[in-house]
């Protein structure tokens, strides 16, 4: 740090762990409930401290599955869960950022226009246009498919929108310098701007991999296939079920293992937020 | 917002926006259309028996008491989770960054709830606070506070305030993490030697180079509260008790999907998109214009 | 040369049963049933399947009723429907107004040539889903009707008899009273307050929801049900929520929580829930009987009504198709079947000869309350009143009781001005719903 204050420093440090307390709360109960056998998860009030059923109920997730209804098994589901949230997170940021450097640094005609028309894709949530697109997927014979699950959720702005933010605050002389050193467009892209946006490009991975995770309704409309089922979506639809009580346990069990690569994903990508990594300083 | 300084070609640029723009067409535009035309029409979910009405959904929506209440609840619920959420992810992200030591640990712990999926996180708030067998309301109870979110309006719509912004939190955290370590260290340094304290430096360097972030996650966290809070609604309250938490978005999917008026839903959505679009235009014209480039 | 001949012989019969196995139609069902309900599901089609070659059920479990719904819409919108899908009761009105979308049960036999008797079936179930004269439209599957439950133990303490249950509303509300002195968190607890509490209370009391016998004989109807009795009633339940002898808790089946957390001395609940309560509480601590009834509205209880789902036969898919779908229907419905689904879920057979077998098997003796759900739907031949509920809209219509209701336990309104507040609103709904079905 700058200069060393021991009382902001112990403040910082208490806030944060306060913050982390609050906020990690619902997912240690989460995990303690996961270790308890259904019965306990039906009284009340529900324990704050694991049970002893860590073993068992783990390893019937993640053998037989969640009962025999929507067991597909969970290595099956996992990967397709990282199948799409991959493909989703890479194919965002690839057609947002060469997206958004076009409407940045270049003038041309209608790109206030484009730049709306993509920004107005966050104006509509999914919910209300899910039918339609199941049409329009099914109608393109993609249904039952990765292409199906992954790409109509490309079609977002909060990429775009971001590394708009980021190019704009990116300061004039770079380019300038570029231009005069006789550099293309796109030399300047590759060369000084992609590096410059890694932190936007980890957090926007890091996001956008989870969003994709983490989609319930789209993979549960357009899959009939088991073959296709994602992790997330076994998981919430058991959490529904009619006229019978969940097997609290073992779907929070399940729960824990569709949360852990997403949060192995943020402890990977954390390298890159680390500041000196950054070539250019500014 | 321009650049001063830019490049000049002629197709390049309409090749760079071409594969965002033509699955926008597709996948957003083109269903889009047909969702918004059903707001035109009465008809039953299975699309057969499908009458034009033109503005009559929308008149009957004006005509609605619960719709205007519902309109009021969604200002309010949206203010409260876009500026608590910013708030406080703020604040953690600031105490985080001066943090060296533990820092990955609370990293990691602190974006932990965006991984919980929404569905999931509304069951997880539910069993915290059941009136019956959770471990929250039951403390409350210890300390005198008869907390039931079932038959209390207002303690529902806290409950769902929270939970709101607990799952929003890690987005916002994680962005103004990253916007805070893309600040060079010389700037803050040089602005340290000069003499300027904490907070000095941060109203007056940080902020406003924190500020493209800033504006981003306004307008990202406003849009959420409008749209993507619909799954914690749903999980915990539906709605209830009496309208105390029927905000605008649940209303459309409850009418679309299990009530299938999906002309209703439709008119609703596009008020909603019509509001929300207003909105985002008036930040990018008024509240741009403070943003530190 | 014997070699060879083995071999092309063995050549030719997998040849042929893989022609047999091509030849084999599937037939797609969509479900809502999750946890240990979908793998009873799973075994039923796997019965049918096992049973003969040439169609295959593939039962897809699609997540909650309105998710199944939606995903059986887009499909149809994009013309890949399932051949069937269950839809919740409340979905009646609308499901039948879909023209061209559905494939009416009645008619699906006659077409595939199949044997079908209606008689068979236990009145109130058919009743619910069929035309005012009779003519089945979609095919009962899982239905349930509420019953009381209690809580053995917080009776016992409360110096009751564990094995009495109240008769009547009064009674009760005594029983609940003094339970709740004696220590208990709760008196009494209601699930799906708008079935239980309104629909249910009407028919058990032979008072009409709605006119045109419920909406069976129209789409031009009013709702009726915020009469005298039901104003009164709901008013007591919100006098007995001052001191807990009432506690509302929560919409649809969260208040079951209550129960099974032994907070709560009394509980009405779907029959269905049943086995959730089993495995909570265990099979001694709890019991299971009738209704309670109020003396003051009727001499005696008329018979309850059901809720449920249904299974509906979309159009759109090729015909031949569809005599696989109806001889599966009837496997569904055959004896065997329905006493399998019957004992291990809790939901009601369809057929009294089900019912006869069940009880023959000795079944109700091993689990004494599991007729109880039988007894009240047949406890007399159903009237205008009590036949089940066609109403457009149903789902809406029933958030907004829910609302109301919600507004009387929260004080916020008392039980006349909640429940006329609630028809006005419903009769927009219904209004709304006549419009786009004109």
């Amino acid at each position: 740090m700058v200069e060393n204050r021991p009382f902001l420093t112990v403040l910082s440090h208490l806030v944060v762990l306060l913050g982390v307390a609050i906020i990690a709360f619902p997912v240690w109960m989460t995990f303690v409930a996961s270790t308890h056998s259904q019965q306990t998860m039906l009284q009340s009030p529900i324990p704050l401290l694991p049970g002893p059923y860590l073993f068992e109920n783990y390893k019937q997730v993640l053998t037989e599955g969640y009962g025999r209804v929507g067991s597909t098994a969970v290595t099956m589901t996992l990967t397709n869960s990282l199948i799409m949230a991959l493909g989703v997170a890479l194919g965002k940021i690839a057609i947002s950022i060469i997206s958004a450097f076009a409407i940045v640094y270049f003038r041309f005609p209608g790109r206030m226009y484009i730049f709306w028309a993509i920004f107005v894709t966050l104006m509509l949530p999914v919910e209300v246009r899910i039918v339609p697109t199941y049409g329009v997927v099914a109608n393109l014979g993609m249904l039952d498919s990765y292409g199906g699950l992954i790409i109509p959720l490309i079609a977002s702005a909060t990429a775009t929108f971001l590394f708009r933010q980021f190019f704009l605050s990116v300061p004039d002389e770079l380019t300038e310098a570029a231009r005069v050193d006789g550099a293309s467009p796109m030399r300047f892209f590759w060369d000084i701007l992609l590096p410059m946006s890694r932190t936007s490009i980890a957090a926007m991975f890091v996001i956008q991999f989870i969003y994709g995770w983490n989609q319930y309704l789209w993979p549960l409309l357009i899959t009939t296939k088991e073959s296709y089922y994602t992790v997330v979506m076994t998981v919430s639809r058991q959490a529904n079920v009619v006229d019978s009580v969940p097997a609290w346990n073992l779907l929070m069990a399940m729960a824990m293992l569709a949360m852990l690569p997403p949060v192995l994903v943020v402890v990977f990508m954390q390298r890159q937020f680390v500041r000196g990594l950054v070539e250019t300083e500014k | 917002m321009e650049k001063r300084v830019t490049f000049h070609e002629r197709w390049l640029p309409y090749l760079l926006v071409a594969p965002q723009m033509i699955i926008t067409l597709v996948f957003f535009f083109w269903p889009s259309g047909q969702a918004i035309y059903q707001s035109v029409l009465i008809e039953d979910a299975f699309g057969g028996n499908s009458k034009f009405v033109f503005l009559d959904n929308f008149i009957h929506l004006f005509n609605d008491d619960s719709y205007f209440a519902s309109v009021r609840l969604t200002v309010v619920f949206s203010f409260l989770v876009a500026t608590i959420g910013l708030a406080v992810s703020l604040l953690l992200a600031v105490m985080a960054d001066r943090v060296i030591r533990g820092a990955t640990a609370y990293k990691a712990f602190l974006v932990w709830p965006y991984a919980v999926a929404p569905a999931v996180a509304g069951v997880l708030w539910g069993f915290l606070f059941n009136p019956s067998v959770g471990i929250v309301a039951w403390m409350l109870q210890g300390i005198g506070i008869e907390f039931n979110y079932v038959t209390n309006g207002n303690q529902a719509l806290t409950l769902v305030v929270i939970a709101a912004v607990w799952n929003q939190i890690s987005y916002n955290f994680l962005f103004f993490l990253a916007g805070l370590q893309s600040i060079p260290k010389s700037l803050i340094e040089a602005a340290a030697i000069d003499g300027a304290g904490p907070g000095r430096r941060f109203w007056d360097i940080i902020f406003p180079l924190l500020s493209p972030t800033g504006f981003f996650l306004l307008v990202i966290n406003i849009i959420y509260s409008f749209f993507g809070t619909f799954g914690v609604v749903d999980a915990l309250t539906k709605g209830g008790p009496g309208q105390a938490t029927n905000i605008l978005v649940y209303k459309v999917y409850n009418d679309g999907f299990r009530g299938q008026d999906l002309g209703g839903s439709s008119a609703q959505s596009v008020i909603l998109m019509i509001v929300v679009i207003a909105l985002t235009f008036v930040q990018f014209r008024f509240i741009e214009r403070r943003v530190h480039y | 040369m014997t070699r060879i001949l083995l071999s092309s012989v063995a050549a030719a019969a997998v040849l042929v049963s893989a022609q047999g196995a091509v030849a084999q139609t599937e037939i797609q069902w969509w479900h809502a049933m999750g946890g240990n309900l979908g793998e009873v599901v799973n075994d039923l089609a796997a019965g049918f399947n096992k049973s003969q070659s040439e169609y295959k059920v593939n039962p897809v479990y699609k997540g909650s009723y309105t998710e199944t719904l939606t995903a059986a819409i887009a499909a149809f919108r994009a013309k890949q429907a399932p051949h069937i899908v269950q839809v919740f009761e409340v979905g009646t009105a609308n499901m039948m107004a879909a023209k061209g979308a559905v494939y009416p049960v009645y008619q699906l036999m006659a077409d595939a040539k199949e044997p079908f008797d209606p008689k068979s079936y236990i009145g109130p179930v058919y009743g619910y889903y069929s035309t005012t004269d009779g003519k089945l439209l979609s095919m009962p599957f899982n239905s349930s009707t509420p019953v009381l439950y209690w809580n053995k133990e917080l009776l016992s303490k409360a110096g009751l008899d564990p094995n009495k249950p109240p008769k009547t509303w009064p009674e009760l509300g005594e029983m609940a009273k003094k339970a709740v002195a004696a220590g208990a968190k709760c008196g009494f607890t209601p699930q799906w307050q708008t079935w239980t509490m309104i629909e249910n209370y009407g028919a058990w009391h032979n008072l009409p929801y709605a006119t045109k016998q419920n909406g069976f004989g129209g789409t031009d109807i009013e709702l009726k049900f915020n009469d005298a009795p039901r104003v009164k009633f709901i008013q007591m339940l919100a006098d007995w929520s001052k001191d807990k002898t009432f506690v509302y808790g929560g919409r649809e089946g969260k208040s079951t929580a209550l129960f099974t957390a032994g907070d709560c001395a009394f509980h009405i609940a779907s029959s269905a829930t049943a086995s959730a309560i089993d495995k909570a509480l265990g099979s001694d601590k709890f019991g299971m009987a009738m209704m309670p009834y109020s003396p003051d509205v009727a001499p005696k209880p008329q018979n309850s009504i059901i809720g449920g789902a249904t299974l509906w036969v979309l159009q759109g898919r090729p015909a031949a198709e569809y005599k696989g779908v109806a001889k599966f229907l009837n496997y569904l419905a055959s004896t065997p079947v329905q006493a399998k689904w019957h004992q291990e879920t809790g939901y009601v057979p369809v057929t009294l000869a089900a019912a006869e077998v069940t009880a023959k098997d000795g079944f109700y003796k091993k689990f004494p309350g599991r007729e109880i759900a039988v007894e009240e739907l047949t406890l007399n031949p159903p009237t205008d009143n009590s036949k089940g509920l066609r109403i457009g809209n149903f789902v809406q219509i029933r958030d907004i009781v829910d609302s109301e209701l919600e507004n009387v336990w929260s004080g916020k309104k008392d039980a006349k001005t909640a429940l006329d507040d609630a028809v006005k609103a419903g009769n927009e709904q219904l209004k709304r719903f006549e419009a786009a079905n004109k």
